[in-house]
């Protein structure tokens, strides 16, 4: 029952969502049946909808999980897609340095760009850490800023988007493009670092489809973050802070701790994304790489209600929905894929004013405010 | 290439016209800001405004008809916010994030539909242009701005919602009132902000034209503590950044390319350290982001 209570309000906002987008749809002149049917119907093919539905979830999994732990601590994080990019970057760059990169000039030279050639075993692994790392960093000074100086973590992380995009087009720019080349873009890391596409080892699956190893970490990262949360001390510290800080502080808890420790998790969970971006499908650093993951991210984690297993499901919807969008910009006759960002928009829009649903429904007691 | 060359007449005019949009914005967002509505949707508002500025100007083949489409534009898309924000209490950052969602896709899907393109509208001739008036209509606002926010009763009632809604209240003054037009005022200006980057700046809309102004504008009034004179002051800074970015575009010293990327993070380093408090204090007012429950 209580199950049932959480998964009803969100599947009742994507339906309202769904309406709302069909009546714009409609509007424009197009049949909504039919723009729907594309949407959903070109993502729940076997191989190709189901195996890029999957991999366009991959990054969505991580920054809604990203999104949830810091909201979990009463924390907004705008700035996943700042703590993505610097951590797609840093693991191309170690990926290149110590992948052994070698890439041909004009005249045919070889330039190297590497220091070391490591083996996969150790290279993979340092890289994975590198994408945590670093976006666990760039998400840690939010917090700090927020825990020592009260500076409000919504503006900061907005500007250090900002910032950090910056700085990987500099580094980009200027260290990293392989000769004469016009794309902003790294040279490709090194063949080491490259991790096994699913394809390899489903039977059925090709391997030109992306879909690779993250995917099975995304669903780690899910069973890790339920156990941090709700099975262990931190987990609970954290929620505390969340839930209410004064009382925390009366308790015991280091609030302004928890802050930077749950800012750090969030960022390193959106850091993760480097590793299915970089390390699993472009084998490079791509300027502009991310579809505003980071942002989708907010979505994902406000229709997943915050919980693992919510984020997971949302950012399978959404993951479907960026595969089918590709089909409705080619065969329909006046929409376009703009449609997805529109049905997300109302989707958070729905979620958000809860209360509108509150009203007419509330009354039967099928929606409460979640617990903590 | 030396210093003279880069800063010259040149540079501050077109640091006036970039800071334009900026001010516009920010201006607009100080009215929803004041009243106690975080208004992180600039950035949507602005992209509303610039569409229905391009479109309804190549339709009427008249920009006043494009401009006043822009502010209704901006009011009303600012209206789906305050319905959220103030109606159904919802988060403000994460209405505000709907709303910036949502103008990434609808100028496209509507472009798509009505002009067959990706994302684009149709050019706009020459003489339809208006790169003049939003920026006289920025800079006689600040004054305006002032005047209302500090020497009439609409601006001491917006202060008062937006410091102790429950004392205003008591006074008999309506919360939700005010802050409705607080909004709805704050889509005008950053509508008409967003048409001046269409139908003034350039001659058409292309997709996510805006490009981060939104934030901008936002750390423009955070930078300014939330006042006309000092945001505008921002904004002129901020402009003059972007203005040198531009120059010093593929400009070489000595043989050595300047990154203009590290020019172009000013804004925001600025606005970090100046909510950091390292210099100066940044105090929002105090039931920013707080939704206004009535007791009953």
């Amino acid at each position: 029952m209580k199950l049932l209570r959480e998964l009803l309000f969100p599947v009742i906002a994507v339906l309202v969502a769904f309406i709302v987008g069909g009546i714009i749809v409609w509007m424009i002149g197009d049949n909504p049946f039919q723009v729907y049917g594309l949407l959903l119907g070109s993502a729940l093919t076997w191989p190709d909808g189901i195996g890029y539905t999957l991999f366009y979830a991959t990054p969505l999994i991580f920054t809604g999980l990203a999104v949830a732990v810091a909201f979990r601590c009463g924390l907004l994080n705008i700035g996943a897609e700042g703590q993505l990019y610097l951590a797609a970057f840093a693991t191309a760059w170690v990926s290149i340095k110590l992948g052994g990169t070698v890439v041909k000039d004009f005249s045919g030279a070889s330039v190297g760009y590497g220091w070391a050639s490591l083996p996969a075993v150790v290279l993979v692994p340092l890289a994975v850490l590198t994408a945590v790392a670093v976006g666990a960093a760039w998400g840690a000074i939010p917090g700090w800023l927020k825990a020592r100086f009260g500076a409000h973590e919504v503006i900061t992380t907005i500007m250090l988007n900002f910032i950090a995009i910056a700085l990987v087009s500099y580094f980009t720019q200027y260290y990293f493009k392989g000769p004469g080349d016009p794309i902003m873009q790294t040279v490709p890391i090194g063949e080491a670092a490259h991790i096994p596409r699913l394809g390899d080892f489903v039977p059925g699956l090709p391997s030109r489809i992306p879909l690779n190893l993250a995917f099975l970490l995304a669903i780690l990262a899910c069973a890790l973050v339920y156990v941090l949360l709700w099975r262990t001390k931190w987990g609970y510290e954290i929620r505390a802070t969340g839930a209410n800080p004064s009382a925390a502080e009366y308790g015991g808890i280091n609030v302004r701790r928890q802050i930077v420790v749950a800012m750090a998790i969030s960022g390193g969970l959106a850091g993760m994304v480097a590793v299915s971006e970089v390390l699993g499908y472009r084998y490079r650093y791509y300027d502009g790489f991310s579809a505003s993951y980071g942002f989708t991210g907010i979505a994902v984690a406000l229709l997943g209600r915050n919980h693992p297993v919510g984020v997971f499901l949302a950012a399978l919807l959404f993951g479907m929905l960026t595969r089918g969008a590709i089909f409705v910009d080619a065969f329909s006759a006046h929409v376009t894929k703009d449609l997805v960002e529109v049905l997300q928009a109302i989707v958070i829009l729905f979620v958000a004013a809860e209360a509108l649903f509150r009203g007419p429904f509330g009354r039967f007691g099928l929606l409460k405010r979640s617990k903590i | 290439m030396d210093l003279t060359e880069i800063f010259n007449l040149g540079l501050f005019t077109s640091a006036v016209r970039l800071a334009t949009p900026l001010l516009l914005a920010a201006l607009g967002g100080m009215f929803s800001e004041r009243s106690g509505v975080i208004n992180i949707a600039l950035e949507g508002l602005m992209l509303a405004g610039a569409f229905t500025a391009a479109s309804m100007t190549w339709y009427a083949g008249s920009p006043w008809v494009g401009l006043l489409a822009a502010v209704l534009a901006g009011a009303a898309i600012a209206g789906i916010h305050a319905v959220a924000c103030i109606r159904y209490r919802a988060d403000q950052v994460v209405s505000g994030t709907a709303i910036n969602i949502l103008l990434t896709g609808v100028p496209a899907l509507l472009s798509g539909a009505f002009f067959l393109s990706s994302g684009s509208t149709p050019q706009i001739p020459r003489e339809h242009l208006i790169p003049l008036t939003p920026v006289v209509i920025a800079f006689l606002l600040v004054p305006l701005t002032y005047y209302v926010l500090y020497y009439t009763p609409f601006g001491l009632r917006l202060r008062a919602v937006g410091e102790n809604p429950e004392a205003a209240d008591a006074a008999g003054v309506s919360v939700r009132v005010m802050r409705y037009t607080a909004v709805l005022l704050s889509g005008a200006l950053a509508g008409i902000g967003g048409a001046y980057l269409s139908i003034g700046q350039s001659s058409l809309f292309t997709r996510n034209m805006s490009a981060g102004r939104g934030f901008i504008a936002l750390a423009a009034l955070i930078f300014g503590k939330w006042r006309p004179v000092q945001t505008m002051l921002a904004c002129l800074l901020f402009g003059f950044t972007e203005a040198i970015a531009i120059q010093l575009q593929g400009v070489r010293f000595g043989g050595e390319e300047i990154p203009t990327q590290f020019v172009q993070i000013i804004p925001y380093v600025l606005t970090i350290v100046v909510l950091a408090g390292f210099i100066g204090q940044s105090r929002a007012p105090r039931s920013l982001g707080i939704p206004y429950q009535k007791e009953k």
